[in-house]
C-alpha cells in the first residue's frame, strides 16, 4: 500500500507538522519526520480536517444514472473532501428492501472514492402507507441505521410514531423530511415577499416547523432519536433548540446553500434556484449560521441532488428541485461560517465529520487525528480563492448555483483509510496516485 | 425602453407615458377606412400561446395586422408542445423561422423572463400573460382606459388618482402588472380581497389595504374588478360564491356609493353574477368594451416601439422621444 | 491609393453657419406661396393644407393664416406625422409619434397641399404620400417648401418653393421658426459645425445617424 508523508500540514489549523499515512492508519505525527514514505506531499499552508461525512447525498442510482452514478457521485465526493456520504433512498427501486440497499452499499465499495452508507426508505416506495422492511435493511451487508423518506415527508403522525419507535431496536434514527404536504401543493419556492411579487406557488415556512414541532414531541414521547434533514428557517431552529434544551434526543443538518444563499435569486426565474425545502429569508440565513455555531445544529450535510441539464433547462414551474453540493460545501461552509468568525477550523471538523458520523454511527469516520487512528483526511487550501466552473465537476451534473461566484478554499488531497481519493486536487486512482 | 416587455416594473415613467402617447395617436386608426400601417412590413411576430386566450391573442394579432407584421399562431394545443416538447426547443424552432418577436402566454409563471433571459432566441420577448406574475400590456390598456377618463392628454400621468382593485390578488397577473405601473404613473392604488385572496408579503407592496369594499368606494377614481375564478370556491377561499358577491361583489347600491365620474373596470372575461351584476357591467360606467378596444392601440404601441426601429442585439439606449430637430431630411 | 489620406489635401475648416433667410424673406415667401396657391387653385376653394411635422406643421399654420386674409375665408388646416412610413425605421430606435390630425372635411376629392420646411432627398415626401394613401384619396397632392436645396433621390418636386438653395452635401441647411426656436432664419454651414441641427443630421439621408 502506498504510503505518504504530509509536510508542514496544519492540523485542524494549528501550528505546522508531519503526518505519515501508512497501512490505512495514520503511522506518525510530529515535526520533522525521517522521509520514508512513496509519496511526499508538501502541505504548507494546507489544513488538515478529519475526512467529511455527508449525512444527505442522493447518488441517483440505481434508475436514474443520467444525472449521476455511485461511482461519479463518489468521486465528485471525494473531491470535496468526504470519505462517507449517507445515499438517501428515493432511487428507482426505492431502496425500501435489503437487496435494494446492499446493491448500493456494494457499488460504492466497487467505486472506492468514499465509503457510502446506504439511508433506508422509512416507508414502502415512499408512499407513507406502510413501514418498510427496517430492521431487514438493518440486518443486510449495508447495516443501515438512518432511515427517510427524504423529498417526501413521513406526514402520518401514527406512521411516524411507528417508525421512530422501531427503530430504537438496533439504535437507528430517523431523518424526516419536513414538509406538511397540503400547506405545501403547488409549492415553488419560500413563501414570503419574493413569492407573492413572482406570483409563484408559495412554500410557507410553518410547513416545515410544524412537522418539527409534531416529531420531536413525538420522539420524545417515545425516547426515540430523531434527525431533521436540511434545516431552513429561523423557526426551526427555535423549536429544535427548545428540543434539545429539553434533553431530547434531537440532531439537526443544514445544507451549505441555506447557509449563503436567499430566495432574493428568485428574481431571475433561473431553475438553478430552485431547491426543496426552499431557498428562504436573510434572516434565516442568519439564524441558521448562528445555530450552527452554537451547536443547536449539528451538522452540515449537503443534500447533493444532481439533475440532468434538460431537467434544469426549462421554464421554473416544471424544472427539479435539488442542487449539487459534493464539490462546493467546504468553500460554503468556510465562506459563511470560517471566514465570518462563527467556527474555527476544529468547529468545521465536528459539524462536518465528527458529528454527522455519530449521527450515521459510522464508527470508522469522524475520529481524532491523532496516531493509530484511521487515515481518513482531507488536506484543504483556504487561502485559495477562484470562480466555481460546473464543467471542472466530478459529478455527472452540471445544476449548481454557484457558478461563476467566488468562492474560498480548495481541496487538495482526501485520503480514505490512507489510500489518497485526490491528490494535487485532482481524482486520484485507485493505486492511490493520480 | 428594454428590448423585452417581460414586466410593467421594467418600464419607466418616460417608457410607459411613450407607450401611451403613442398608443393615443395610433388610436385614430380605428376610425380610417385603411386601418394599416406598413411598420413592421417584413417582421415576422409568433405568437406563443400555451393558455387559451381568445381575447388576448387576437387583440394582439389584429395589433400585429394593423402594422403589417407576418403573423404566425403557435399554440400549444395540436402542436408539438402538447406531446411534450419543451419551451426550449420550442423557442428553438422560432429562432429558427426566423421570429423578430415572440408574444407569449403561459401558464408558468417567469416562462416570459426565462425566454428573454435565455439564449434560446434572439427576438423580443413580449409578456401576454404569464401564470399568476404579471400581464403588462393588460396594465398598459388599463392604464391608456383610465388616463382618457380621469386625466386625457398627451404626457399625462395618473398623478393622484385613486385606483380601487377589487377581488382575487393573490392569483391575479392583472394586478401585478397593474400595482407596477399605476404606481409609475403616480396612482395611488387599493386593493380589496378577502384576506385569503392576498398574497403573503403584500404589507410591503406600494399599495394600500382594505378587506371592506364599501369603505373604499367613496374614494374611488377608478374600481377595476378582477375575476375570481369558481374554483377557488373549493380551495376554501371563501365559504360561499353567494358570501363572496356580498361582501366583494359590484352591484347597482355599490355603483351609486362612488364619486360621479369613476369609471367601473374589468380586464374580462366578467363573471356575471359573481364578481359583477349585470346592471354595473351594463352601465356607462363600465369600460369593459372600451378596454378591449384600446388593448389593440396599446399593443400596437408596444410592439411599434419594441419592433418598428433598429434591431439591437441587447438594451438599446433610450429611444424616447427624439429631438424634435430631427427631420426625415 | 485614398485621396483623403494625402496630407497636403487638408480639409477647410468648417465654416459657421451663415443666413440665408431673415424672418422678413420668411414671412414674404410665405404670402408669395399663399397667393401661388390661390392663384393655381383657383381661389383655394378645394385646398386642404397638411404640415409634416415638425416644421412643416408651423410653416402650414403660417400658411393658413395668410389665405384666411387673402380668401377671407378658413382654408382646413392638418398635420401629418410620417414616422410609420418612413423608409429608415431601422436605422433608429423606434421614435415617438407626432400627433396627425386630418380637418373634420377628410382629403377625399380635395387638393392637398403638403407642407415642409426643406426639401432634400424626397424621402419625407414619398413616406407622405404613402401616408395620404392609407387616408383617403384626394383629387390632386401638391407640395409647398421653404426651401429646396437639392439632392433628390427620388423623382418628386415641389409646386410652391420659398426659396431654391444649391446646396453641397457638406452642408446642412437649418430652418429656425419662432414658434419652436425663437426666431426666423434659414441658414446654411458645414454639417460638421452644427451637428445637432436638422439638416445636418440627414445630410447623408441614406445613412444611419443615431443621435448622441
Amino acid at each position: 500500500m502506498t504510503s505518504y508523508l504530509i509536510r508542514n500540514a496544519q492540523i485542524l489549523g494549528g501550528a505546522p507538522q508531519d503526518l505519515l499515512l501508512a497501512d490505512g492508519v495514520i503511522k506518525e505525527i510530529g515535526t520533522g519526520l525521517a522521509a520514508d514514505a512513496d509519496i511526499e506531499i508538501d502541505a504548507t499552508a494546507l489544513i488538515v480536517l478529519p475526512g467529511l461525512v455527508d449525512l444527505h447525498t442522493h447518488l441517483r442510482e440505481p434508475g436514474r444514472e443520467d444525472a449521476e452514478t455511485v461511482l461519479t457521485g463518489t468521486r465528485a465526493a471525494a473531491m470535496g473532501g468526504f470519505t462517507a456520504v449517507h445515499a438517501m433512498a428515493n432511487t428507482t427501486p426505492v431502496a425500501d428492501t435489503a437487496g435494494v440497499v446492499e446493491q448500493v452499499w456494494r457499488l460504492g465499495q466497487e467505486a472506492g472514492y468514499c465509503d457510502v452508507q446506504p439511508v433506508g426508505a422509512v416507508t414502502v416506495g415512499l408512499e407513507g402507507k406502510k413501514l418498510a422492511e427496517l430492521g431487514a435493511m438493518h440486518e443486510s451487508a449495508a447495516n443501515v441505521r438512518v432511515f427517510s423518506d427524504d423529498g417526501k415527508c413521513v406526514d402520518d403522525a401514527v406512521l411516524m410514531r411507528r417508525a421512530l419507535e422501531y427503530v430504537k431496536a438496533f439504535d437507528g434514527v430517523v431523518a424526516q423530511h419536513a414538509q406538511e404536504p397540503r400547506l405545501t401543493e403547488g409549492a415553488q419556492m419560500n413563501e414570503g415577499q419574493v413569492s407573492g411579487e413572482l406570483g409563484l406557488g408559495g412554500w410557507p415556512a410553518v410547513a416545515e416547523e410544524s412537522i418539527i414541532a409534531r416529531d420531536v414531541l413525538l420522539a420524545a414521547h417515545v425516547g426515540s432519536r430523531l434527525h431533521v434533514c436540511h434545516v431552513s428557517t429561523a423557526g426551526s431552529v427555535e423549536i429544535i433548540r427548545w428540543a434539545k434544551a429539553k434533553g431530547w434526543d434531537v440532531t439537526a443538518e443544514v445544507t451549505p446553500h441555506h447557509l449563503l444563499l436567499t430566495d432574493e435569486l428568485v428574481r431571475s426565474y433561473d431553475p438553478v434556484y430552485k431547491v426543496n425545502p426552499p431557498l428562504r429569508t436573510a434572516e434565516d440565513v442568519q439564524a441558521l449560521r448562528a445555530a450552527l455555531a452554537d451547536g443547536t445544529i449539528d451538522a452540515v450535510a449537503t443534500d447533493h441532488a444532481p439533475h440532468p441539464a434538460e431537467d434544469k433547462d426549462c421554464e421554473w414551474a416544471v424544472a427539479a428541485m435539488g442542487m449539487v453540493g459534493l464539490e462546493t460545501a467546504l468553500s460554503v461552509v468556510q465562506q459563511t461560517m470560517v471566514d465570518t468568525g462563527l467556527l474555527n477550523w476544529e468547529g468545521v471538523a465536528d459539524r462536518m465529520s465528527h458529528r454527522p458520523a455519530r449521527i450515521g454511527r459510522l464508527t470508522g469516520h469522524g475520529r481524532p487525528i491523532s496516531v493509530g487512528e484511521p487515515a481518513n483526511l482531507v488536506l484543504f487550501d483556504p487561502a485559495y480563492r477562484g470562480a466555481v466552473n460546473p464543467d471542472s465537476f466530478a459529478t455527472r451534473s452540471r445544476n449548481t448555483p454557484y457558478k461563476g461566484l467566488d468562492l474560498p478554499g480548495r481541496v487538495h488531497a482526501t485520503f480514505l483509510r490512507g489510500r489518497a481519493t485526490v491528490l494535487a486536487g485532482e481524482p486520484a486512482e485507485q493505486d492511490g496516485t493520480v | 425602453m428594454k428590448r423585452h416587455l417581460v414586466s410593467a416594473a421594467d418600464l419607466s415613467r418616460d417608457d410607459a407615458l411613450l407607450i401611451l402617447d403613442t398608443a393615443e395617436e395610433l388610436a385614430q386608426l380605428s376610425g380610417r377606412a385603411v386601418k394599416k400601417l406598413p411598420t413592421l412590413r417584413g417582421r415576422t411576430v409568433v405568437n406563443l400561446f400555451f393558455e387559451d386566450s381568445t381575447r388576448t391573442k387576437t387583440s394582439f394579432e389584429v395589433a400585429e395586422k394593423r402594422l403589417s407584421a407576418d403573423v404566425i399562431n403557435f399554440s400549444a394545443k395540436g402542436s408539438s408542445v402538447s406531446k411534450g416538447e419543451s419551451l426550449k426547443d420550442t423557442a428553438l424552432t422560432l429562432q429558427a423561422m426566423g421570429a423578430d418577436a415572440v408574444v407569449i402566454r403561459h401558464h408558468a409563471s417567469g416562462a416570459p423572463a426565462r425566454l428573454a433571459q435565455s439564449d434560446w432566441l434572439h427576438g423580443s420577448v413580449i409578456n401576454a400573460g404569464d401564470g399568476t406574475h404579471e400581464h403588462p400590456t393588460q396594465a398598459l390598456l388599463d392604464a391608456f382606459t383610465m388616463r382618457r377618463h380621469l386625466n386625457p392628454g398627451a404626457g399625462h400621468d395618473l398623478a393622484g388618482r385613486r385606483v380601487t382593485i377589487v377581488g382575487d390578488v393573490l392569483h391575479s397577473r392583472v394586478a401585478r402588472s397593474n400595482v407596477h405601473l399605476l404606481t409609475t404613473l403616480g396612482a395611488q392604488v387599493t386593493f380589496v380581497a378577502p384576506p385569503t385572496l392576498l398574497p403573503i408579503g403584500i404589507q410591503n407592496w406600494p399599495c394600500e389595504i382594505s378587506y371592506d369594499l364599501d369603505s373604499v368606494l367613496p374614494k374611488t377614481d377608478a374600481l377595476m374588478m378582477l375575476r375570481v375564478q369558481r374554483e377557488r370556491m373549493n380551495a376554501a377561499f371563501f365559504p360561499t360564491e353567494r358570501e363572496y358577491s356580498r361582501r366583494y361583489g359590484m352591484n347597482g347600491l355599490r355603483m351609486a356609493q362612488l364619486p360621479e365620474q369613476a369609471i367601473v373596470m374589468h380586464p374580462g372575461p366578467m363573471v356575471r353574477g359573481m364578481e359583477i351584476t349585470a346592471e354595473v357591467a351594463d352601465s356607462p360606467r363600465c369600460t369593459a368594451v372600451e378596454q378591449v378596444a384600446n388593448g389593440v392601440s396599446v399593443r400596437m404601441a408596444v410592439l411599434y416601439l419594441l419592433l418598428g426601429g433598429a434591431v439591437f442585439t441587447d438594451g438599446p439606449a433610450d429611444p424616447a422621444r427624439t429631438d424634435s430637430v430631427e427631420t426625415a431630411q | 491609393m485614398t485621396a483623403d489620406k494625402e496630407p497636403t489635401l487638408q480639409e477647410p475648416a468648417p465654416r459657421p453657419p451663415h443666413q440665408v433667410l431673415d424672418g422678413t424673406d420668411i414671412a414674404r415667401v410665405i404670402t408669395r406661396i399663399a397667393h401661388e396657391i390661390v392663384e393655381r387653385a383657383k381661389g383655394a376653394e378645394d385646398v386642404v393644407l397638411l404640415g409634416i411635422h415638425t416644421r412643416g406643421v408651423h410653416l402650414a399654420r403660417r400658411l393658413h393664416g395668410r389665405l384666411a386674409q387673402i380668401t377671407g375665408r378658413e382654408i382646413p388646416l392638418g398635420t401629418l406625422d410620417i414616422t410609420m412610413y418612413r423608409d429608415d425605421l431601422r436605422l433608429k430606435p423606434a421614435r415617438a409619434l407626432e400627433h396627425t390630425e386630418i380637418p373634420p372635411g377628410g382629403i377625399d376629392g380635395k387638393l392637398v397641399v403638403l407642407v415642409d420646411d426643406v426639401l432634400f432627398s424626397g424621402r419625407t415626401i414619398r413616406a407622405a404620400l404613402d401616408a395620404l394613401n392609407d387616408i383617403g384619396r384626394p383629387r390632386a397632392v401638391q407640395l409647398a417648401v421653404l426651401v429646396d436645396r437639392g439632392h433628390r433621390e427620388l423623382p418628386i418636386r415641389a409646386d410652391y418653393v420659398g426659396k431654391n438653395l444649391p446646396t453641397s452635401l457638406r452642408e446642412a441647411v437649418q430652418v429656425r421658426l419662432s414658434d419652436s426656436d425663437g426666431v426666423d432664419a434659414v441658414l446654411v454651414g458645414d454639417r460638421d459645425f452644427a451637428s445637432r441641427s436638422s439638416q445636418a443630421m440627414a445630410a447623408k439621408p441614406t445613412e444611419p445617424h443615431l443621435p448622441e
